[in-house]
């Protein structure tokens, strides 16, 4: 089994030797920022975004036993001109990718398509394994899109994408901040959904708005896709209804702020987050790096430690950097202090891969 | 011809070695050697064809002052720098 980490220096790939025993056994881009990582199963295809500041955003891919190519990057269309639009703090608002945060591939009836996540709030696809993207025009264009604020960044970004493994056309993605959008033709039409969460950073009179919130991640159940768990800025939220409604989960030690989420592959009931202190501190309570975990929909949930480091860990792990394998059984994250971490059985215990990695982006199962 | 040198720190991305241009423009100049040369194109200017937030162009070391529409002259015999910003860690 193999993983890899997208870091602030670099890409990483690490390898199962034995039962608790995995160790990093390439190092690729070094030096540069890795914002994304994605291994496609459907192509065997790696995909790696870079961001290299001054020279802005790359895409890269890697066919199975081939070397890294530059391919075609996700670009904003021509900003119409005299257009004035300015972002929550009045600024112009970039028609420029700034930072891919979502990299998903389509259903497994599409190969070659993939949906792209952008800073500033944009999707893109592509149906040539990336040779070529364009902007999803109905999501850009549509009115609410620009009452989407910055969140996770000063700009809004669109960070999760959740095909519906049923129907390829039905996706859902959720925005930071700007809620979940949800089309069923393929992205042609596009409607709110994620009735029931609610924000506290913002006035009453939109605290329930559903494009209001500040959805951390979402993650959907792939044998039961109705089942949506969202790690919203406010805390965790779960949905039976394909996000059309959800229900708030409050009773979660030490803390239900985090940014990560994953669900189990077959059993929806089933889910892990990073706790975090919220807000004003957002480091682990009581300097202790725990994981929690439910097995019963979020009645209740276990606080996992063995294996992690319970005092002065001051860890974050942010909202792609916990990943579960496909068979459901091993869990890795990566924390912004360049820890990783992996467990072999969801969660009990966990052995360190590294304390010593750049800064942690993204971590996805191979 | 206008001489056209880019920062060593492109190299390590994208080849972009020193050479002769024509036009009269900024923009000129870097249509013209992008022409033959796309995949440099998106290391210097963004989507909308402005340039790059921290980068840098002198033309016989002068700063240019149009950053969007990259209007400013450039002369028959003129050197054109493209340089980058150093920041961040």
């Amino acid at each position: 089994m193999k993983f890899d980490i997208a870091t602030r220096k670099g890409l990483f790939s690490v390898s199962r030797k034995a039962r608790g025993e995995w160790q990093i056994e390439t190092a690729e881009f070094l030096g540069d920022n890795v914002s994304m990582v994605l291994n496609d199963r459907r192509t065997g295809t790696t995909f790696a975004a870079l961001d290299h500041g001054h020279f802005g955003v790359k895409m890269h891919a890697r066919e199975a036993g081939g070397s890294w190519r530059e391919i075609a990057t996700p670009a904003y269309p021509p900003k119409p001109e005299g257009l004035e639009e300015n972002d929550m703090w009045g600024r112009p608002l970039p028609w420029s990718t700034v930072r891919v945060w979502a990299l998903e591939p389509g259903g497994s009836d599409e190969p070659g398509t993939l949906w792209c996540g952008t800073i500033p709030g944009a999707l893109f696809k592509t149906r040539d394994n990336g040779a070529s993207w364009q902007i999803v025009e109905p999501l850009w264009r549509h009115p609410k899109r620009r009452e989407w604020m910055g969140g996770g960044a000063d700009l809004p970004g669109l960070h999760s994408v959740a095909v519906d493994p049923r129907n390829s056309r039905a996706v859902t993605v959720a925005v930071s901040t700007g809620g979940l959008w949800h089309t069923d033709d393929g992205g042609e039409s596009w409607s709110q959904r994620g009735e029931g969460m609610r924000a506290e950073h913002v006035p009453p009179e939109l605290t329930h708005a559903p494009i209001a919130q500040d959805v951390h991640a979402l993650a959907r159940c792939p044998a039961s896709p109705e089942r949506m768990w969202v790690q919203h800025h406010n805390g965790i939220f779960v949905s039976s209804d394909a996000g059309r409604t959800f229900h708030e989960i409050t009773e979660v030690q030490p803390s239900a702020f985090g940014f990560a989420v994953v669900v189990h592959p077959t059993d929806p009931d089933t889910a892990w987050f990073v706790p975090e202190i919220k807000d004003e501190k957002r480091i682990p309570v009581d300097g202790r790096l725990v994981v929690t975990r439910t097995r019963d929909g979020g009645r209740s949930f276990e606080t996992l430690t063995r294996g992690l480091p319970q005092q002065h860990a001051y860890d974050i792990v942010y909202r792609h950097a916990l990943a579960l394998s496909e068979d459901g059984t091993t869990l890795a994250f990566g924390s912004t202090t360049g820890s990783i971490y992996v467990s072999e059985d969801q969660g009990d215990s966990w052995s360190c891969v590294s304390h010593s990695l750049p800064p942690v982006y993204c971590v996805r199962f191979a | 011809m206008a001489t056209l040198e880019f920062t060593a720190n492109i190299q390590r991305h994208v080849a972009c070695p020193r050479r002769e241009v024509a036009g009269n423009t900024v923009r000129a100049v870097l249509d013209a050697a992008f022409a033959d040369n796309p995949s440099a194109r998106t290391y210097v200017l963004d989507d909308q064809g402005a340039l790059r937030k921290h980068i840098n162009i002198f033309v016989d070391g002068v700063l240019i002052r149009d950053r969007i529409g990259l209007t400013d002259p450039v002369a028959p015999d003129a050197a054109v720098h493209v340089f980058q910003a150093l920041s961040g860690g």
